[in-house]
Parts: structure tokens; sequence; C-alpha cells
């Protein structure tokens, strides 16, 4: 650890920094983006009238909410209930670290970068937990309940289907597995199933549609946050954009090939390219979200539990397999 | 020990107060539910919060007074709550209602009819979680509803129906645009057959979820589409026809199992069937009179009583009437089908899972307010 200069940190802070200021930017786009998708889908235009075709309406419903009182119930744990908002959007920022938005644009490029990612990401269903607790309300604590036990039954899938990945090209730092397949295919081709079970895992860790049960509206009125008011659940909205984001980045740097235009790029520099692939993927996420209806509780466990982890363990030890003899 | 059971038994046990204000439990219901988990050990609706006194007001007031607030108890049927009314002081009274009215009426009935479906195909839907396909029935149904408005003036609560026939006569702009919603329904069910019918989600939330076989349809007095979906045949229009449904050719469309998703096939066809029913009404349209000449104004029918039955969109419907002789009736007792139909929750919920209680509630389609009246 002793080669952690101040310049380090200096990367480190900064890029924390920036990773804040897009972050935010990139929740209030995707906020408008969804609203119009939904409308589109729906044969409605969406928002319209703040800023050209709706673009600023998520910054006026933003200030809106930063003016508006954060009610602590009576009844609630407050520290904890002030806490957790703030905790489910610090582990977020920390996947910006390892993220590589093009061949050199990572802010740290560390050799553990996809461990890193997934061992924060899991740190958001403690802070759902936190908040539906400490809120004291029954339909909160159901909803951090369901929370809870689908993060815990769809992170397994998640990580063995990142695993074949992290196998087969033998790193487990970003950029190599983005090199690995410029040289090679990308990884969707190659391993067409972890591909998918990675996509519909991490729908359902972003708790997104037809997996949103902990938030199921029409079942918990909105389940873990029913509490929260202003920016507290400002908070928490904003988290699940970025959450959506990181995911999809994490699927382009696996899956699709990360920076990696096809034919040579274009001329187009990989940056654009991470960002478009990463924005079509939750294109495809809102897509589903506002096609299907909401899956059950019961129905969503035995999913995981019967169908996807076997099937991802079976996908690793083949992987496992043909990376033995092929080497 | 004793003591220590009931404490681990009321720790395991907890209620929940689904309601009166909660976004799926269409208007102001209130379900007490015991939770073992996420599984309900006991439910017990709650009735009485949209309480006006419609009853009391029937009585208080002339035949011809109580009209308006007809289409207000079932705010989704006003046009077959009204349409029953009518025909139950007709027939208390005696009039004569013209060829050309009957056939009005029915149409105007179906309309009401397929829009309260697919309100409920919206709003069902959407209690599942998906939430395009309420819009899509929203917009089918903004159809049905500027073609009600064109002819009786109101969207919701259209009193259109008057003793000896209707408010105003249809015209040919009525006529096309009936024409036309019936055109642009043939391919929407198509859509709705792919984006929702097939759905494998849809279908695993639906399948064997709230299962009301015949016996417990039969003890709550259960009617309509949800008895139907267990597959009793039992339809007013047909059992004791009314107007000129008896001339008409439709099917009375039956389930098997009596589970949501029978319920939901049900509705869907029924849409289709009345569909039908409007599409032959129009064909068989007589001319003539919209409305009886010679209809008294002051309406004081004999002394005696009358139960009529009709087609309500969530099943059985009737109005009980009784006349002292005076101008307003003595009694004015509504049988309304939401009441059996909600009931059966206390048999059907426990055991089943949160989400699935919305689910079933939302697919017995009950109207509350109708309940309370």
């Amino acid at each position: 650890m002793s080669e952690i200069t101040s310049s380090d940190w200096f990367r480190v802070i900064l890029g924390l920094l920036i990773a804040m200021g897009f972050s935010q930017l990139n929740a209030l786009f995707l906020v408008w983006l969804e609203r119009k998708v939904a409308g589109h889908i729906q044969l409605r235009p969406g928002p319209m009238e703040v800023g050209p075709h709706g673009l600023l309406q998520t910054i006026a419903d933003g200030i809106k909410l930063m003016g508006k009182e954060l009610i602590v119930p009576l009844t609630a744990d407050k520290k904890l209930f002030v806490l957790a908002p703030v905790l489910v959007f610090t582990p977020v920022l920390i996947g910006f670290l390892v993220l590589p938005f093009g061949p050199n644009m990572v802010i740290r490029d560390i050799n553990l970068g996809v461990l890193l990612i997934f061992a924060f990401s899991t740190f958001t269903v403690l802070a759902i937990l936190a908040g539906g607790w400490a809120s004291n309300n029954k339909y909160a604590l159901l909803g951090a309940i369901r929370s809870v036990a689908q993060n815990v039954a769809y992170e397994i899938p998640l990580l063995l289907a990142v695993l074949s990945v992290v196998l087969m090209v033998n790193s487990l730092r970003f950029s190599e597995i983005v090199i690995w397949q410029q040289n090679h295919f990308w990884s969707i081709f190659l391993q067409p199933v972890a591909g998918l079970i990675y996509l519909i895992s991490a729908t359902a860790e972003t708790n997104r549609a037809p997996f949103d049960i902990p938030e199921a509206e029409s079942e918990l009125v909105a389940g873990f946050h029913t509490e929260y008011s202003g920016m507290g659940f400002g908070l928490f909205f904003l988290a699940e954009y970025t959450n959506m984001f990181i995911v999809s980045a994490v699927a382009t740097g696996l899956f699709f090939g990360g920076w990696d235009g096809p034919f040579g790029g274009l001329g187009i520099p990989g940056v654009f390219w991470f960002l478009f692939k990463t924005y079509a993927l939750i294109f495809i996420i809102m897509w589903v979200r506002w096609t299907f209806p909401r899956v059950r509780f019961d129905q969503l466990m035995n999913f995981s539990w019967k169908v996807l982890i076997p099937l991802s363990l079976a996908n690793l030890v083949l992987t496992a397999v043909i990376v033995k003899f092929v080497r | 020990m004793a003591e220590q059971d009931i404490t681990q038994a009321s720790q395991r046990v907890f209620s929940l107060n689904l309601g009166p204000q909660h976004p799926s439990t269409h208007g102001v219901l209130r379900v007490l539910l015991d939770l073992d988990g996420e599984y309900i050990v006991k439910a017990d609706p709650v009735i009485g919060y949209g309480h006006r006194g419609h009853e009391k007001m029937g009585e208080n007031r002339q035949y011809k007074q109580f009209l308006p607030n007809t289409s207000r108890m079932d705010y989704l049927s006003g046009m077959l709550f009204n349409h029953g009314f009518v025909l139950a002081v007709e027939k208390l009274v005696g009039i004569e209602v013209p060829e050309r009215a009957k056939y009005i009426r029915v149409i105007a009935s179906e309309l009401n009819r397929i829009s309260s479906h697919l309100l409920w195909f919206g709003t069902y839907l959407l209690d599942l979680g998906g939430f395009t396909p309420f819009l899509y029935t929203f917009d089918d149904r903004e159809q049905i509803l500027d073609i009600l408005d064109s002819v009786s003036g109101s969207r919701l609560t259209y009193s259109y129906c008057r003793f000896g026939g209707v408010t105003s006569d249809i015209d040919s702009k009525f006529i096309d645009m009936t024409r036309a919603f019936l055109k642009r329904m043939e391919s929407r069910w198509t859509d709705y057959d792919k984006l929702v019918s097939k759905n494998i989600i849809f279908i695993h939330r639906t399948r064997g979820v709230g299962v009301i076989d015949r016996e417990l349809a039969r003890q709550y007095g259960v009617t309509g589409p949800n008895l139907r979906a267990c597959g009793v045949g039992f339809d007013v229009r047909r059992s004791e026809p009314y107007e000129v449904y008896d001339r008409l050719d439709f099917e009375v469309p039956t389930g098997s199992k009596g589970d949501a998703l029978d319920r939901y096939l049900v509705r869907f066809s029924e849409m289709q069937q009345s569909c039908r029913i409007i599409d032959q009404a129009l064909e068989h349209l007589p001319g003539g009179e919209f409305i009886a000449k010679k209809v008294p104004q002051k309406l004081a029918p004999p002394k005696g009583e009358l139960y009529f039955a009709f087609e309500s969109a969530r099943g059985l419907c009737a109005y009980y009437l009784v006349s002292d002789g005076g101008p307003d009736p003595y009694r004015c007792h509504i049988r309304v089908p939401s009441f059996g139909n909600l009931n059966v929750l206390n048999d059907v919920l426990p055991g089943t899972l949160v989400a699935d209680s919305i689910s079933i509630l939302g697919s017995i389609d009950v109207v509350i307010p109708e309940i309370d009246r």
C-alpha cells in the first residue's frame, strides 16, 4: 500500500467529485428519459412544459424536493432514518471509481475493480433495510424485508454470471477484461447465458420492474420509502437511477466490449461507445418496466433459487472446464 | 405455559390495516389483515366509508327526481343502473316503451358495460404492477365516454334514460362514432391478447389465485363475471331477458376453475360479446319515437311492490320498490352485486400472500360506493 502517493489521493478525490456531479446529472437525465420512454410507450408525450420537450422538468422537480421539509415520523428511529438515504447513495458512488469509461478514462484502474463494485453495491440493501426499519411503518418494514430477501437471492446468480466472464478472461481488472474482448469477441457472444442471467439479476438487484417488489406501489404503498419526504425520498430515487447506470455500465464493460466499437470504432472515441451502450441497456431496462406486470414475491424467489442459480452454476462449471482445456 | 403460547402467537401474527387510504383498494375500502410474514391469516373487509344515503333519498323524493341518483351509486356503470331503475318503474306503473328507445337503451347500456370492463381491465393490470395497459384501455374508454357524452351530455353520470324512453334521439353521428369504435376494438382485442393474456408473468400471477368455487359463490351470493368464471352460466340478460336482449344473439362466456385468470378471461370475452350486441342492435335499429308520448308528468303507481333484476357490469343488480300509492316510493331498496362479491374475500384471502390480496381484490372488481350507497 506504500505506493499510494498524494497525487493518487488527489486523483481519487477529484474523481469522486466528478462522479458525484456526473451521477446527479445522469440521474436527472434518466428520470426525464424514463418519463419520456414511459410516455411514448403509453401513447402520450410525457413531460413537455419545462424546457424543450420537458428537459428541465426533473431539475424543477429536484428543486421542489429540496424545498420540502424532511418529515421524521414521531415513532421513527431518528438517527437511522436520516442516515439511510445518505447510506444508500454513498456505495453507489464508489462504483464510479473503477468504471472504465474509455481506454484511459478510469479513476483508479485497480486489479480488483470488478470485485470492488459488487462488494460496495451490496451496501445498498443495508441502507434500504435501515430506512425501512427506522421508519417504523408496516409497509416500509415489509418492503425492507422483501428487499433483503430479494438482494440475497439475486446477488448469487449475478456474481456467478460475472465469475464466468472473469474465469474466461482470467482477470478482475476492468480494463483488461475490455481489452481481452477487443482482441477476441465480446463476452456476450461467448457467454450468452451468463449475459442474460446478469441482465435479469441486475434488474432485480436495482429493484426495477418486473422485480420492483420492495416498493411495489400497488401493494406496499411505496415500500421502504413510504415515510420519506423531500430530499430523503429524492436520494433514494437518485440512488435507484445511479444504480441502474452502474449495473448497465458494468454490463457494458463485462459483456458488451466496453469502449470497443464495432468495425474499429468508426473513428468515434471509445467513451461515446461506452456511454451509448450503457444508455442502450438502460433503455431496455426501462422498456421492460413499462411492458410487464410485476412478479409475485415467492415466484421471484423461486425463479432465482430454482432456475437462475443452478443455471449460472452449470454455466460456471462449463466455462471452467472449457477454459481448462483451451489454456 | 399457556400464557407464553399466547405471547408467541401474538408476536407471530401482526395486523395490517389495508386502506381506506391505499393506492389499490379501489375507492374507500378498508381490509383488516392479520399477517404471518407475508401470508394472510385472516381478512376482514370494512365498508361504509362512502355512505351517502341514496336509498333514503329515494324514499324522500318522486320517482323522477331519483333518476340522477341512480347513476351515482355505481359510478362506473351509471347507464346500467339508470336503465334498471327506469325499467323497474315502467313495470310498476305500466308504461309502454317504443321499440327504438329499447334499442337505444341497449346500445348505451352495453357501451357502458364495455367502458366499465375496460376500466377494470386497466386498473387490474395496475394492481398487478403493469402500468401501460392502464393507459391503453383508458384511451379506448375515452372513445365510449365521448360517444355517450354526445347523446347524454355527460361522461360518467349519464341519467340518460327517462320513463318511457330516453332524453334524446341518437343521430347518424352517434352511429358513425359507435361503428368506428367497434372497428377500432377489433384490432385492440388482438393487441390486449398479445400484451396481457399471453404474458407469462400475468398468467403466473393469476392462474390458481383466489379461487372462488361454485359452492362458495352460492353461499355469498356472488354474481356476474365472478360467478360465470366458476362455470355457472347465469346472466340476467339471458335468464330473465328484459328489453330486447331475447332478440339479440350473444353468448354468455363462462370459465371453469373460478380463479383470477378465469375472471379476467370471462370479462375479456364479455366485452367482445357486448360489441356483438351493439353491432346487432345498430343493425336492427327501428325508426319511430325515442320516448313514449303519453307518460304522466307526476307518477303515482298503484299500491304494490316490485322486484326487478338486471345485469350490471358487476353482476345481478336489483331494485325493490314498494309503492303506497303516493308520488314517492315507500321503500326503495337496491340489491348491489359488489356486496356479495366483496364479502367472499373473508374466505378467499386467508392463506394467500399480501401481493395476491391486491390481485384478488382487483380481480373481483368491486365498486365500493355501490356497496355503501
